[in-house]
């Protein structure tokens, strides 16, 4: 665990990036002038390229080696799909996956 | 803030109120489990403020992660912030010292509230604007102080409760699939994460092996820029 100063730094980071992206565009384009076309190519593409990335990255520990290591995880994301596509209720899709996934974990495989 | 205006607002923000408890009991019953109490909640629920943000940050935090890898995953999963400031530009103008505090807080959430809420008559819209933000703000610190606070008290084994972060992930990649008319993008980040920090991750670190992969997607979207830019003018503004 870090030293509650280096978690309060990382803390820091975080707030000072996030608003550091919230105020970019008031920082360069307040004036009127359109935005370098590059900057919202970039706006377009890279957030779905970066959401992909993420869910692999939340999926990185997944190992075929043992059923207790894949089930759980593919069983819960297929149900978030299922019920994403199936309801488009955020919260429905989120928590069903979640409560699955935790009862597969501790119940089924553990 | 006149009554009027709050209780207009309160009207608008229900599903705000109800998605943020929900989002943000998860968030602080993560950061309860690896060791950050309700104090840690709210205070980066106070000065983060950004749902999938702080989710990450739980990751960054339990993985002590540098501040170098800590502010690049930040700035690249706000990337999107981008697109909404620059819809808001006319929106803000004018409010003054109201209006630090509205760049702050444009979370999705409120910039969808934001985008398609009326003022209605007798309220003045800046003010609207203005409360709506921030409620949606104290929602995310309450839930997540409640989440942190239940996860210490209630006697209850959360084991898992992190996958709520991959769910939130692979919801909103579906509502970008649906929203979007190219895929390469997504299908790129998800093979290229793949390849390098799956395949290549267990040699050298998936902690660098994560950086490299962001470089490979924003070279390679670079590099395939003129086959995924709209040839039409107008189609630009539209997001993905």
């Amino acid at each position: 665990m870090l030293t509650p100063a280096s978690a309060a730094a990382s803390i820091a980071v975080m707030a000072a990036v996030t608003f550091l992206t919230r105020a970019l565009p008031f920082l360069l384009f307040d004036r009127g002038e359109r935005p370098p076309k590059l900057v919202l190519y970039l706006g377009r593409v890279l957030p779905p390229a970066v959401i992909a990335m993420l869910v692999v990255y939340c999926l990185r520990t997944t190992s075929f080696s043992s059923p207790a290591l894949w089930v759980p995880q593919a069983a819960a994301s297929a149900a978030v799909v299922f019920l994403h596509l199936w309801r488009h209720n955020n919260l429905l899709s989120i928590f069903g996956g979640t409560i699955l996934y935790m009862v597969l974990v501790q119940a089924v495989f553990s | 803030m006149d009554r009027k205006t709050l209780s207009a607002a309160f009207s608008v923000t229900i599903p705000v109120l109800m998605g943020y408890l929900a989002i943000g009991i998860a968030f602080g019953l993560m950061l309860q489990e690896i060791g950050y109490n309700f104090i840690w909640a709210f205070f980066m629920s106070l000065s983060i403020y950004a749902g999938s943000g702080q989710y990450l940050g739980v990751t960054l935090l339990s993985t002590c992660a540098g501040l170098g890898t800590v502010a690049l995953m930040t700035l690249l999963i706000n990337f999107r912030h981008l697109v909404y400031g620059l819809s808001m530009l006319e929106k803000f103008r004018g409010m003054g010292w109201r209006k630090l505090y509205m760049i702050f807080s444009l979370t999705d959430e409120t910039y969808a509230l934001l985008a398609s809420a009326q003022a209605p008559a007798g309220v003045e819209p800046k003010r609207f604007y203005f409360a709506i933000a921030l409620l949606d703000h104290s929602y995310w610190i309450l839930g997540s102080v409640i989440g942190a606070v239940a996860g210490a008290l209630i006697p209850l084994d959360t084991t898992g409760i992190d996958f709520a972060m991959t769910a939130l992930f692979i919801v909103i990649a579906i509502d970008q699939w649906q929203s979007c008319s190219k895929h390469l993008p997504a299908l790129l980040g998800t093979g290229a994460t793949a390849v390098f920090l799956i395949g290549l991750g267990a040699l050298w670190g998936q902690q660098q092996m994560l950086l490299v992969s962001l470089g490979v997607i924003v070279l390679a979207l670079l590099l395939l820029r003129e086959r995924l830019d709209p040839s039409q003018p107008g189609e630009e503004d539209l997001p993905c």
